[in-house]
């Protein structure tokens, strides 16, 4: 399979924090790749670097064959690569329609309006918003404008697609819907990476998982050896072997 | 036909400017035609500058600056360079353009409130450069000989021109304003003022789209500038950059309703009708200002969406209509 993302040593500091620290991987075509860690560690920051909203400050980032370190978020999305934010960020006052439109307008087709306009029809059906086309986008609940978030990307026709936190705040027949829509979009050959805290669905739906805590890479494999890796459950549940080495102590 | 029905929120505003323009012309009258006159210019100001807060969402108080520098290069080619006023007008509305190109370049990376306050900066800096650039006459400013009329008939036949001339401008002007609303380009330009990162990260190019959008809102208020100050015959700097009449133009486009089509244009209206009235009225005719300043905390606080807003959001079969 040939590497459609590669993050080559890839480091990022806020003042004194290190916000991430030689992050080094490979993303083959066509997988859907699962970024999961405690708050904080950077996976947030790692979208932003890959996507050209804070430029990584060391490392290279190469994105079909190109290295797109430096690249500006608008490049970025005409090269194919399309993103979702964890803080929804809806156009409020544009109707859903047109919100999806922007995404078909300036994405990589860089469509004009007439058939942006169909894109959008197909897109916000596939996610499952067509009767809201009409809507203002400030007036839909969040569980719809994640949907819409995740239609205005795919309207660009990406290689690429950056979920973060698409299942955060939605409730369980949500989140079921949501995941088989994930599914679905990796079935059109979309590259997927995903950042996610409900751990059922990213296991479900991941064919590998990098853990991220203070920044590193902490972890790296499929989901049952991430599940079964101790550093992974040391960052989330704190040392298992604590309350042994306590009893030792005394 | 058809072309009304794909496009009908162009109706109603050019209704509204033909009555305008047919007004003087059926009644004879030269007072109506000058009432006329000053409506026509506030509404192709007002449409220029609602390209750039309505659609775009960036709060320029100083767009005057390109009245007032588009009527200083036109009027320096028509009365220095001996031009006839048709390419004096081309020449201020391109000389706008690039300024606002210029400009652009400068000062759109500013976001919200930095933004306007260096637009105030840009209007104050440039009518102190002028004061005290000669070729433009310094403080004194040019005053146009009365041969500059003769090519047209005469001084009359000359003012009786700039009206039609203007009146074609705003026809242009709202023509312009449409088309950018309903192409792609307004779609990333109203992208951008509904949120700029989000935007970019659709692939909206907004350091160009942005620069376009303050270009296209600087050329029209540059040739009526030429305009204004050829039919006045005199031009000076404090006549040219009026900061208060920047605000008065802001307050127009949000009276009427940011990012429509219509707005600016009823806005324009509307406030220079009351203006027209504060200003012979015994209370209220030196302090016409203060009533323009509370009308747009009034507006500000109550109707944000101005009154074409209001209306598209109370009445939704409105909607195509109200554009």
């Amino acid at each position: 399979m040939t590497t459609l993302l590669s993050i080559q040593r890839v480091s990022k500091r806020f003042g004194g924090l290190q916000a991430l620290l030689d992050i080094t991987f490979d993303l083959p075509e066509g997988q859907i790749l699962g970024l999961i860690g405690p708050n904080g560690a950077g996976k947030t920051t790692l979208f932003n670097a890959i996507n050209g909203v804070y430029p990584a400050e060391q490392g290279r980032i190469i994105f079909r064959n190109k290295d797109i370190t430096r690249a500006k978020t608008y490049t970025l999305a005409r090269m194919g690569m399309a993103r979702t934010h964890q803080i929804v960020k809806p156009l409020s006052q544009l109707s859903v329609r047109e919100n999806v439109m922007v995404g078909a307008c300036f994405g990589r087709l860089d469509m004009r309006l007439g058939q942006a306009g169909q894109v959008a029809d197909e897109v916000s059906e596939f996610v499952g918003l067509t009767a809201r086309l009409d809507q203002p986008a400030g007036s839909l609940n969040v569980a719809q404008k994640k949907r819409m978030e995740m239609a205005r990307a795919l309207a660009s026709r990406p290689y690429l697609l950056l979920l973060d936190e698409v299942l955060a705040g939605l409730n369980a027949s949500e989140i079921e819907a949501m995941t088989s829509t994930v599914l679905k979009i990796r079935e059109q050959g979309i590259t997927i990476i995903m950042i996610e805290h409900v751990m059922k669905a990213v296991m479900k739906v991941s064919d590998r998982i990098i853990v991220l805590d203070y920044g590193q890479q902490i972890a790296e494999g499929s989901p049952e050896e991430i599940s079964r890796d101790p550093k992974v459950i040391e960052a989330y549940l704190g040392d298992p072997r604590l309350a042994e080495k306590l009893m030792e102590e005394d | 036909m058809k072309t009304w029905q794909r496009h009908p929120g162009i109706i109603l505003p050019l209704l509204v400017v033909a009555g305008l323009v047919l007004w003087p012309v059926i009644s004879g009258n030269e007072s109506d035609r000058e009432t006329s006159f000053t409506i026509l210019k506030a509404i192709a100001l007002a449409s220029s500058l609602n390209i750039l807060l309505g659609y775009t969402g960036y709060v320029s108080f100083g767009h005057i600056v390109f009245y007032g520098f588009g009527g200083y290069v036109g009027i320096f080619t028509v009365d220095q360079l001996g031009w006839s006023i048709f390419p004096g007008i081309l020449a201020g509305g391109i000389a706008s353009g690039l300024l606002a190109f210029l400009l652009g370049k400068a000062i759109l990376r500013l976001r919200g409130a930095y933004f306007a306050l260096a637009t105030i900066g840009v209007n104050e800096a440039m009518k102190a450069f002028i004061n005290n650039f000669d070729l433009f006459g310094g403080p004194i400013g040019m005053v146009l000989k009365f041969s500059v009329y003769k090519p047209y008939g005469g001084a009359a036949r000359a003012l009786g021109m700039s009206f039609y001339l203007l009146a074609g401008l705003v026809f242009i002007t709202i023509i312009v304003s449409h088309v950018i609303r309903t192409s792609k380009f307004g779609l990333g330009l109203q992208a951008i003022r509904e949120n700029e990162d989000a935007a970019e990260v659709m692939g909206v190019v907004t350091p160009n789209v942005k620069t376009w959008a303050y270009v296209l809102s600087a050329i029209v208020p540059g040739m009526v500038g030429v305009l204004f100050f050829f039919k006045n015959g005199l031009i000076e700097p404090p006549v040219a950059f009026p900061l208060h009449a920047s605000i008065e133009l802001l307050v127009m486009v949000m009276l009427g309703g940011q990012g429509t089509v219509l707005g600016p244009i009823l806005g324009a209206f509307a406030y220079q009708g009351m203006r027209g009235y504060l200003v012979i009225s015994e209370i209220f005719k030196d302090i016409q200002l203060s009533v323009a300043g509370v009308l747009l905390l009034l507006i500000v606080l109550f109707i944000p969406a101005g009154a074409v807003g209001w209306l598209r959001h109370r009445i939704p079969t409105l909607r195509r209509v109200l554009a």
